[in-house]
């Protein structure tokens, strides 16, 4: 039976859960003002769990198959760390319990603090931030007070043309100008134009290293130094730092604030859409204003710090989001520095690896040698009338899911594909052999493509229609 | 020159291929070494040797390392706890935990490719649909991070809607709230105002009214208050539409199976935060923001939103819509910078809302009510004790002990409960003697009685 | 009057002129470029506007498109059709799918703009 789980159930029977009531009250003492129904529905257990069997059905996930959407590393989820955040010792604990009995929690806290400071070369890490965006937030908040502290009146921030769209977002929320940087022919930032742009009113440069296209900065050298002269802080989108783990420290090339994407770098799952964790590390001179409180350990023992008067305040109801740090310092703890670095190196091969497969048959305007993820181009399909959309929907009827897909900006026609280091050379001789079974298809039978996909739970949607008459809400039809 | 230095065999990173595969794979590409491949970044920036992090660990290992940290916890769910301020100890039923712990939620993206995401998508419209129920209003989102964050993006919308720059909100929330909304708005130079708390602990009218101008884009009202005191939602609504202010209405969903819902009073937004839609209390995260509004307010409200669409072929499906208010899109114009967001809690509360069902959850309600009630009735009387804001509350109440909070606490805390939440230093008007009590279903009589003893015995003592 | 004598401006509006008053609409191109367009919003009547200024925000399902006006002047007529079915710009942007009219102060402010054939060279270097 198909149909929303009010189609199923509004008119059923719940299980009970709740035990008898063994403090009965007169209704007539308890606050009882509401006489509209909830809207919930009445269903049975085999029901529920038969709902959501169906919809789970209907979804792509990473135990099933490649993923390569690019700059989202969707690697494997080690099942250990799900059942060790199970533990109720783990998920039972409330906030504002007494901290002699969450000992164990805020050491966790502090080694993943550690950690994270030891892999980016930072200083020190706040946890607080709940995903990537919200560390961006974090961050650039960070430097709005520096500047603020110093008496500077500093209004723009300088964004390259290749940047996700959560930096201009994060940064026009804090109060500040993005303003964009054109990316050179490389697809790089060029010191040259940096410099034409920067000024004594810029506050922060803000860069992802390695950037949308899976390029190093060549320049990173340079463009530090040309950042620093002018006062400049340097903020650094890690949303790539599967690329970098002991191969580059960030903070010891200059690089001021970072956020770093538990749920990307370091395997935590993303949940359809969240939760996840976006720490942001920052060199000494900043870590005053980092948000409160942070956990520092004294003798034995871990408490919490509530910082300096200089502290942007809170950005998250309590310490962030827990659960997800419990994963991501499981993953770090068996790895160790060895295993991050074998990481790094092997999503790069990888990257590498089917770039030059990929580039047999698309374009690949920026030939690598490319770090985590490279960007590749459906351009050449445009003379059959087929669009990188049409590519990404039929590789769905493949089975295997689409990287991203018009992005970078920069790129027209882009598809931009991040293996991972954890998909094996033969799943990345498959893709590749399904996309270049796509190209032909583009050119001898365009019809598939635009079609595509048939084989999926549904076929493509009007997306339209939803926009022009968006329903947000189940309402019974009578 | 760094070599490929994988030792054959077993490893700790998850990596599949073989030495033999990236020898291969490296001839493909027509290098002959990972060092090529590095050649963009050069080698001054490169780390040196190795970092420093502790040594790899087998699995078995790092379950012990674990297990070690566990021990060093004493969770609330195992204690007979009191303490909410936002985070209650509910039951959880063991769906939520099964539909959670399946890989094709866990494990998949945020529904981009929606042919293939359909089981998010449906799921995520089926919990809009719920919020929208509760709160008996026309429009939820997908989630934000968590109640504090969610009640600054209603601020930030509210102050975009009306191009005004003040927020009135009440000064009975924790400075954590307050510390969240300073730095959130900080950057758009939007003022908030804070209205006192009257002796009875509810808003001041008279200091709301005063307060109220022509510049106010917004007035916040918390349903029930942080001290677990009913406010007169009617009222207070009344008074902001006069002075076509928009109306935030901040709300414990549990409260609202009892309560009147917020759009029933009128409510522009509401927010709020779901953590006791069946999710644990994990330290405080990850929670659950939920934020509602009406129909004429969607284009301005932040996050992802799902509806309900046809595909080519007119099968009924959902997908992500009103994109364009997006930060992916619209970038530094967008609605707000959130992009990854709490999905899996949001799937979470709509399991749990599914299974106990529409009366399993106004039981959960009245439960938590009566408790709170018997509790009430069962300390109220005793010496030195007081309860200053009176049985005005829902399932959380405000209480004053003859000694100090943390003296108090402390005691209970070695019997095994935790008895509250101590409010002096947030609040320090109510002394250091207040502690909030919050009471769920969850708590047995038995639970309460041992509560009254302990009370009794610190205040008898005195 | 017939699209080969309408004006365009680089950001692919079509102008067409009456007396001192200009109906603004996009052009063909740009409608196929935004795909299904599912929201449109106009200023109100009586707006004065500068040259350049922005008036209007047209979004399709992924993207969003500014409106400029082409000229000084004031607002006098929207089209309330297209706001409530956006869709009319995709399927007839030349006729049903304009956009509004200004009054315009100043009519050497068109001498910028270009004729169809320039415009179609235009589109023909993009």
């Amino acid at each position: 039976m198909t149909g929303t789980i009010f189609d199923k159930g509004l008119h059923g029977r719940s299980g009970k859960y709740i035990p008898e009531n063994d403090c009965p009250v007169d209704e007539a003492l308890l606050p009882i003002q509401r006489k509209s129904s909830l809207g919930l529905p009445r269903i049975a257990e085999q029901g529920v769990i038969r709902h959501y069997m169906e919809l789970a059905s209907k979804n792509y996930h990473i135990d099933k198959g490649i993923y390569p959407l690019g700059s989202c590393t969707m690697k494997y989820n080690p099942v250990v760390n799900e059942e060790i955040a199970r533990d109720n010792s783990f998920c039972g604990l409330h906030p504002a319990q007494d901290e002699a009995d969450v000992q164990g929690a805020l050491e966790l806290i502090f080694n993943l603090q550690e950690a994270l400071c030891e892999i980016c070369g930072m200083d020190s890490f706040t946890l607080q931030p709940a995903a990537g965006a919200h560390g961006e937030l974090t961050g650039i908040m960070i430097a709005r007070d520096y500047f603020r502290e110093r008496g500077e009146d500093r209004k723009f921030v300088i964004v390259p043309d290749s940047a996700h769209g959560t930096n201009p977002a994060s940064v026009s929320t804090c109060g500040f100008t993005p303003v964009t940087l054109k990316s050179d022919e490389r697809g790089m930032i060029n010191p040259a134009d940096l410099k034409e742009i920067i000024s004594s009113e810029t506050a922060v440069l803000m860069l992802t290293l390695p950037n949308t296209l899976g390029l190093f900065e060549r320049d990173i050298g340079k463009i530090v130094k040309i950042a620093h002269d002018a006062g400049v802080l340097i903020y650094m989108d890690g949303a790539n730092m599967n690329a970098l783990m002991g191969i580059v420290q960030p903070g010891k090339i200059g690089i001021d604030i970072m956020h770093l994407n538990l749920h990307k770098t370091f395997s935590t799952p993303h949940g359809g859409g969240g939760p996840g964790s976006g720490p942001v590390g920052v060199r000494e001179h900043l870590s005053a204003f980092l948000p409160i409180p942070g956990v520092v350990k004294k003798m034995d023992n871990f408490e919490f710090s509530w910082g300096s008067e200089k502290s942007i305040g809170k950005v998250h109801s309590y310490f962030g989001n827990f659960n997800v740090f419990v994963k991501a310092y499981a993953y770090i703890c068996r790895l160790g520095a060895e295993g991050l670095r074998e990481v790094s190196e092997n999503a790069i091969i990888n990257a590498n690896y089917l770039m030059e497969l990929v580039g047999r048959f698309y374009d690949v305007k920026y030939p690598g040698p490319c770090m985590h993820e490279f960007v590749a181009s459906a351009v050449n399909l445009k003379e059959h009338g087929v669009s990188t959309l049409d590519v990404a929907k039929r590789l769905l009827d493949y089975g295997v899911h689409a990287p991203t897909v018009y992005f970078p900006l920069i790129v027209k026609e882009a598809l931009m594909i991040e293996p991972v280091e954890t998909e094996k050379k033969e799943t990345l001789d498959s893709f590749a052999e399904i996309m270049e079974k796509i190209s032909y298809e583009a050119a001898n039978n365009p019809d598939l493509l635009h079609e595509a996909p048939v084989s999926t739970p549904v076929r493509r949607l009007d997306e339209a229609y939803a926009a022009r008459n968006p329903d947000f809400r189940w309402h019974e039809r009578k | 020159m760094r070599g490929i230095r994988i030792k054959e065999g077993q490893q700790m990173s998850y990596i599949q291929n073989t030495n033999q595969d990236r020898k291969e794979m490296l001839k493909t590409i027509g290098v002959s070494s990972l060092d090529e491949l590095l050649e963009p970044v050069s080698s001054e920036f490169r780390v040196k040797g190795k970092l420093k992090l502790p040594e790899p660990m087998s699995e078995a290992e790092v379950v012990g390392r674990f297990e070690r940290l566990a021990a060093g916890n004493n969770p609330a769910s195992s204690m007979k706890s009191f303490l909410g301020g936002g985070i209650y100890d509910h039951i959880i039923p063991a769906t939520v935990r099964y539909v959670l712990s399946r890989s094709e939620f866990y494990t998949s993206y945020t529904p981009y490719q929606a042919e293939v995401s359909q089981g998010t998508l449906q799921s995520i419209y089926e919990y809009q649909s719920m919020i929208c129920g509760l709160t008996s209003m026309e429009v939820a989102n997908a989630s934000l991070y968590d109640g504090a964050t969610a009640l600054a993006e209603s601020i930030l919308m509210a102050c975009s809607i009306k191009r005004k720059n003040k927020a009135l909100v009440p000064a009975a929330i924790p400075k954590r709230m307050k510390d969240v909304l300073r730095t959130y708005v900080a950057g758009k130079n939007i003022i908030i105002e804070y209205i006192p708390f009257t002796e009875e602990g509810t808003l001041d009218v008279k200091e709301l009214k005063e307060k109220l101008d022509s510049e106010t884009a917004a007035v916040v009202l918390v349903q029930p208050n942080y001290f677990g005191v009913i406010e007169e939602a009617e009222e207070i609504s009344a008074i902001v539409r006069e002075s076509g202010a928009l109306l935030i209405s901040y709300v414990d969903p549990v409260s609202l199976a009892v309560l009147t819902p917020p759009g029933e009073y009128d409510s522009d937004i509401v927010v709020g935060e779901g953590q006791s839609l069946g999710l644990p209390q994990s330290f405080g995260g990850p929670l659950l923001g939920f934020i509602a509004t009406k129909r004429e307010f969607v284009r301005k409200s932040p996050g992802r939103l799902v509806s309900e669409t046809v595909d080519i072929i007119g099968n009924k499906s959902y997908v992500m819509t009103l994109q364009t208010r997006e930060q992916h899109i619209r970038r530094a114009n967008a609605t707000s910078n959130i992009c990854t967001n709490e999905g899996l809690c949001a799937l979470a509360a709509a399991v749990y809302l599914t299974t106990v069902g529409e009366d399993g959850f106004r039981e959960v309600a009245l439960q938590s009510a009566a408790k709170a009630r018997t509790l009430y009735n069962m300390i109220s009387g005793l010496p030195g004790c007081s309860i200053p804001f009176g049985d005005n509350f829902f399932q959380e109440f405000v209480l004053k002990l003859p000694v100090p909070a943390d003296e108090f606490l402390n005691e209970a805390r070695k019997r095994g409960v935790l008895a509250g939440i101590s409010l002096g230093e947030d609040f320090p008007g109510l002394g250091d003697s207040a502690v909030l009590v919050a009471v769920t279903e969850k708590r047995s009589r038995e639970d309460l009685q041992l509560y009254r003893d302990i009370v009794l015995r610190i205040g008898g003592g005195k | 009057m017939e699209i080969e004598e309408c004006l365009f401006t680089k950001e692919h509006e079509w102008v067409s002129i009456d007396g001192d008053v200009v109906t603004i609409g996009i052009s063909e191109y740009a409608a196929g470029e935004l795909g299904d367009i599912v929201f449109i919003e106009l200023p109100e009547v009586g707006k004065k506007v500068k040259q350049m200024d922005p008036v209007g925000t047209i979004e399709a399902v992924k993207t969003v498109a500014e409106l400029f006006s082409p000229v000084t002047g004031e607002i006098i007529e929207i089209n309330e059709e297209v706001m409530d079915n956006p869709e009319i710009v995709n399927k007839d942007p030349y006729k049903e799918g304009w956009f509004m009219k200004i009054k315009m102060d100043n009519s050497s402010e068109l001498d910028v703009l270009f004729s169809y054939e320039e415009y179609n060279d235009f589109l023909g270097e993009e």
